[in-house]
């Protein structure tokens, strides 16, 4: 989230596309509800009537995969009617930035694609720049070459017609949704997102996101109170863990895994390191050697130093242009290419798209550690449907561990809140927490090579390791190290910052191994002061529900990110009634500003050169209306999913994502338009289960409500198959087969799409069949192994199926 | 009168007799919140942020000689005020669940079940494993001769259910270790 829950409350539309919160982030709806009281409208945009469309004043259906397209046609909208946010749009935003001649687009292509290896050459797609190497802008946006006119020609070709044709959606509800969000555009109103998986699990899931933050940019709403681009995270701390980059792609802090190429930290830090030419621009990660090499220091600590490249070698190197993420490691897991496999909190097994494929990985494996709490698909995946233990080879080592009530640490929410917790209990019998666990197993794996040598053992030996207190894993040592140490006296200005102590920000950290940080975006949340996420201040003066001594917030316990856009060039809020920020004539008052630079202009209006600009994480400091860094283009285009109900893509002969890549196994099947599977199926979850249902289905409250596995449709298609509602019927895929309960309901209708009728299915992916034993198994069965050029998160949203009566 | 959990525990003493007579009055709302009270009296009161969806409500946690004995929303907390969900709501039997397993398993190759096994004994073998599987998996260059230093033979994936200072840990173990596959759940 750029803004935060109780932030919410301060928005006058709220969009909810692409999720459920009512169900799947109820409490949400406190602050919803909030708007709503003060006047807001609420829209709900699914392909089944929820309970948020039931709280909705205006509902529209879409057909799941066809975001961009409805999304396009609001840009367009808000284009033809001028409801754009001008003066936004053309100072804060790329929009008046004028393209080379190379960029062009024709027939759902963007110049510079390489149908070989579909790729993008992105150098087609770059701006003209002055003799300063300083990208040319047409405030005026009359140039034919900026982005603006340039995204006016893209979306013109999303009128209603062709978009409701594409997305079932009828015309009078796209206009109905399109004319209460874009009223937003006025500088004092401001409307928000709430999107979650609905629009990130799909082959143009970036897109979609990347379409709301340009209709955002284009009202003005980002960086304002009751505005931005929200995601509702799924995981307690899905936030933090990803802040802290258990991925292949990113060190902690969102550094970039180094690639084999970049042979020396200087090379590394080089390619890292965006450069701008233009004064105005703070571009942020200028200051990227600062926290890699702090974060080298967390990690190897005194044996890190400058000779050493302070460590850059003891760290693992990906090839150029590989990709090592989630749907690839069970590919290759499933060709036999490990030997070892950590499932660590996590039930692959039931979560995994094309669980079949990933369950069957499993058994190519030698050893198997899984750490959880109850028994689950995954540890136990030798003895489940269609395997026999007997040919199954995999060792595997289930280690129980504590639940979260159970140990003392902190977690981030989806608004960047940082909060601590303590430990209420022990954990039962002999589980102890993942900490003790990480610790106790390094600890042993490390004295094996400090015993006996074995391959490249520097890493393992040199690996900073006093995380210990009496033996136990100490949280408050790791959150001390992820926030960062002075390693030698250190005088800024007129304060001397002693050896030893916490950094108070990362505007202090080094790039000559002086300071350490393990995650400079947390740099500043356990300082001298204590420990910031554990406050518990409800005092708030900000008016808008900041909170700001309650927890701490990233970065800098920034409450709302690019808050420097929501005031004008003089520093005046755009907003007046909810301000974020405002310039008092010295010195900002309210939330921690972007960045702590005089506004772009002084009182008498003149431009003042100390300003910076304020999109200051992109290094010409504008946002991005055309975002030349997607791999898959810089304008957000209609593509059909990979299995669609459709013969052909309205909007182009480009049938799918053209950068989309798929895999070769025997496991790996997709059917398009395919009569044997003719309906769209999607997922999603109940609020009673949570995730595969691993932490609910033990659960005999929770279990009660919502027993077992079902699949919800519509009259119109239980009649044509013949299904009464209560009937067990099979849901099958190219892939995989679920037995449900039919839940025949008004909430799926069907849709016409290009006058054709087209039934959509949908199911929870709640259950698997460890527990309860009559509850059914996991709709990941159905699902493709297909992912987002960007992301490689896998298209679960959108697949099809065929049901029929059990 | 609407009598909270809170208010409920200050006044209570001074109204249980009339609260006998307001049973008389049908109204059993307050003896409910009375029973509930009495089930915590005296117990520790520590603070949680719910371990399910990423919202981040507050709930306390009551417990008793070092167990959980009642959870409940966290009235100050300024996102949730007290309020939460049914799976909030059940954080309880997450806690308290006669399912948890207890002792570290092991299941041999082959074998159709689980056997129980110590953490010594546990944590010995998979760190054995860890060194040969990596030792005999590890890449010093890949094809184009560039030095690479990682393991190709381990994969790691989670968790998104751990705290930040167990994620940061487990991230600088692996990367230690040399693992590049190393993913969870925010990807899917």
């Amino acid at each position: 989230m750029t803004n935060h829950w109780i932030d919410l409350g301060n928005s006058d539309c709220i969009l909810i596309m692409g999720s459920n919160a009512a169900e799947n982030h109820p409490i949400s709806f406190k602050w919803v509800n909030k708007a709503i009281e003060q006047g807001a409208t609420l829209i709900s945009v699914d392909p089944r009537f929820t309970r948020s469309s039931s709280k909705a004043h205006i509902y529209a259906p879409i057909r799941s995969g066809t975001d961009i397209a409805f999304l396009g046609g609001m840009i367009k909208y808000i284009l033809d009617n001028d409801l754009y946010f001008r003066e936004y749009v053309a100072e804060y935003t790329n929009a008046a930035f004028i393209l080379t001649g190379k960029y062009s687009f024709e027939d759902g292509l963007f110049s510079g694609y390489n149908s070989k290896t579909k790729s993008y050459d992105r150098s087609y797609w770059a701006f003209e720049k002055d003799e300063k190497g300083i990208p040319k802008k047409d405030s005026s946006l009359k140039d034919p070459r900026c982005v603006f006119l340039q995204l006016k020609k893209h979306y013109s070709r999303y009128d209603l017609d062709k978009v409701s044709a594409i997305t079932g959606t009828p015309k009078d509800a796209l206009v109905k949704v399109y004319k209460a969000y874009a009223a937003t555009g006025k500088p004092n109103k401001v409307g928000t997102i709430m999107y979650a998986m609905g629009w990130t699990q799909h082959t143009v899931g970036t897109q979609n996101i990347r379409t709301m933050a340009m209709i955002q940019l284009l009202l003005g709403n980002i960086g304002m109170a009751g505005g931005g681009v929200n995601a509702l995270r799924g995981e307690s701390n899905v936030q933090g863990s990803t802040d802290h980059c258990l991925l292949w792609h990113i060190w902690p802090g969102y550094l970039q895994t180094p690639k084999a190429s970049k042979a020396t930290l200087a090379a590394y830090n080089e390619s890292a390191t965006p450069k701008t030419n233009d004064p105005m621009s703070a571009n942020w990660w200028s200051n990227y050697p600062k926290y890699s090499v702090s974060f080298l220091k967390s990690m190897f600590g005194n044996k890190a130093d400058e000779k050493n490249g302070f460590g850059y070698q003891w760290l693992p190197k990906v090839d150029d242009g590989e990709d090592y993420s989630w749907l690839s490691l069970f590919d290759e897991m499933y060709k036999g290419k490990f030997e070892g496999f950590f499932a660590w909190g996590q039930n692959p097994a039931c979560s995994g798209a094309n669980a079949n494929k990933n369950r069957k990985a499993m058994a190519k494996l030698k050893w198997l550690g899984n750490v959880n709490m109850f028994e689950n698909e995954t540890g136990s995946f030798w003895k489940g449907p269609e395997m026999n233990p007997k040919e199954i080879k995999t060792e595997v080592f289930f280690l129980p561990c504590a639940v979260s009530a159970e140990k003392e640490g902190s977690i981030t929410n989806s608004g960047r809140w940082m909060q601590w917790r303590y430990g209420a209990a022990n954990p039962p019998g002999k589980a102890k927490p993942d900490g003790e666990i990480i610790v106790e197993l390094f600890d042993k794996i490390r004295k094996l090579y400090k015993k006996d040598k074995g391959k490249f053992p520097e890493p393992v030996v040199n690996l900073k390791w006093d995380y210990a207190t009496k033996g136990k894993f100490d949280p408050h040592k790791v959150a001390k190290e992820i926030n960062g140490y002075f390693l030698k006296d250190i005088t800024v200005g007129d304060t001397t910052y002693k050896k030893g102590t916490l950094v108070p920000s990362f505007a202090f950290l080094k790039d000559d191994g002086s300071t350490s940080s393990g995650n400079w975006l947390y740099c500043n949340s356990y300082t001298e002061k204590g420990n910031m996420a554990a406050r518990r201040n409800l005092k708030d003066s900000s008016g808008i529900g900041l909170y700001a001594e309650w927890s701490w917030c990233w970065p800098v316990n920034r409450r709302i990110i690019y808050n420097r856009a929501s005031v004008d060039s003089k520093g005046k809020p755009w907003n007046p009634d909810k301000p974020v920020i405002r310039w008092e004539g010295s010195k900002w008052v309210g939330d921690v500003p972007d960045g702590g630079w005089p506004p772009l202009a002084n009182p008498d209006g003149t431009p003042n050169p100390k300003s910076k600009y304020p999109f200051i994480m992109k290094p010409e400091g504008h946002a991005h209306i055309f975002g030349p860094g997607r791999p898959d283009g810089p304008f957000p285009e209609h593509y059909e999913p990979l299995e669609c109900p459709v013969e052909k893509n309205l909007m182009s002969s480009q049938f799918i994502n053209p950068t989309v890549q798929l895999f070769g196994t025997e496991m790996d099947k997709f059917f398009t338009c395919d009569p044997r599977y003719p309906f769209v199926g999607t997922t999603y979850r109940v609020t009673e289960h949570w995730q595969t249902g691993l932490a609910t289905r033990w659960q005999p409250w929770l279990l009660e409500a919502q027993p077992q596995q079902f699949c919800e449709m519509s009259e119109e298609l239980a009649g044509l198959r013949g299904i009464k509602n209560g009937d067990k019927v099979l849901v099958e895929s190219a892939r995989g087969k679920v037995t449900a309960i039919a839940i025949v309901t008004k909430r799926f209708k069907p849709f016409t799409v290009m006058g054709q009728t087209v039934h959509e299915v949908g199911l929870p992916w709640c259950y698997g069949w460890v527990h309860p034993k009559d509850g059914g198994d996991s709709s990941n069965l159905l699902t493709p192994s297909v992912g987002d050029p960007n992301t490689r998160i896998p298209e679960t949203k959108a697949f099809m199926v065929n049901v029929r009566k059990a | 009168m609407k009598v909270t959990r809170r208010n409920f525990i200050k006044i209570s003493g001074v109204t249980a007799t009339g609260l006998f007579f307001s049973q008389l009055g049908f109204d059993l709302s307050p003896v409910s919140a009375y029973a509930q009270a009495l089930r915590i009296k005296g117990a520790k009161e520590t603070t949680t942020i719910c371990p399910y969806c990423g919202v981040g409500c507050g709930i306390i946690c009551h417990s008793s000689r070092g167990k959980v004995i009642n959870t409940e929303g966290d009235p100050d907390h300024p996102i949730n005020q007290g309020a939460l969900c049914a799976k909030g709501a059940a954080l309880y039997q997450w806690v308290v669940n006669e399912n948890r397993v207890t002792t570290p398993l092991y299941r041999a190759p082959g074998s159709s079940k689980w056997k129980s096994v110590s953490w010594d004994w546990a944590l010995d073998e998979i760190a054995k494993r860890v060194k040969t599987s990596r030792d005999k998996g590890f890449v010093k260059t890949n094809a184009k001769g560039q030095v690479v230093n990682r393991t190709d033979s381990i994969a790691h994936i989670g968790s998104a259910a751990l705290d930040n200072e167990e994620c940061w840990t487990l991230q600088a173990m692996m990367r230690a270790l040399g693992l590049v596959y190393i993913e969870h759940q925010a990807r899917i």
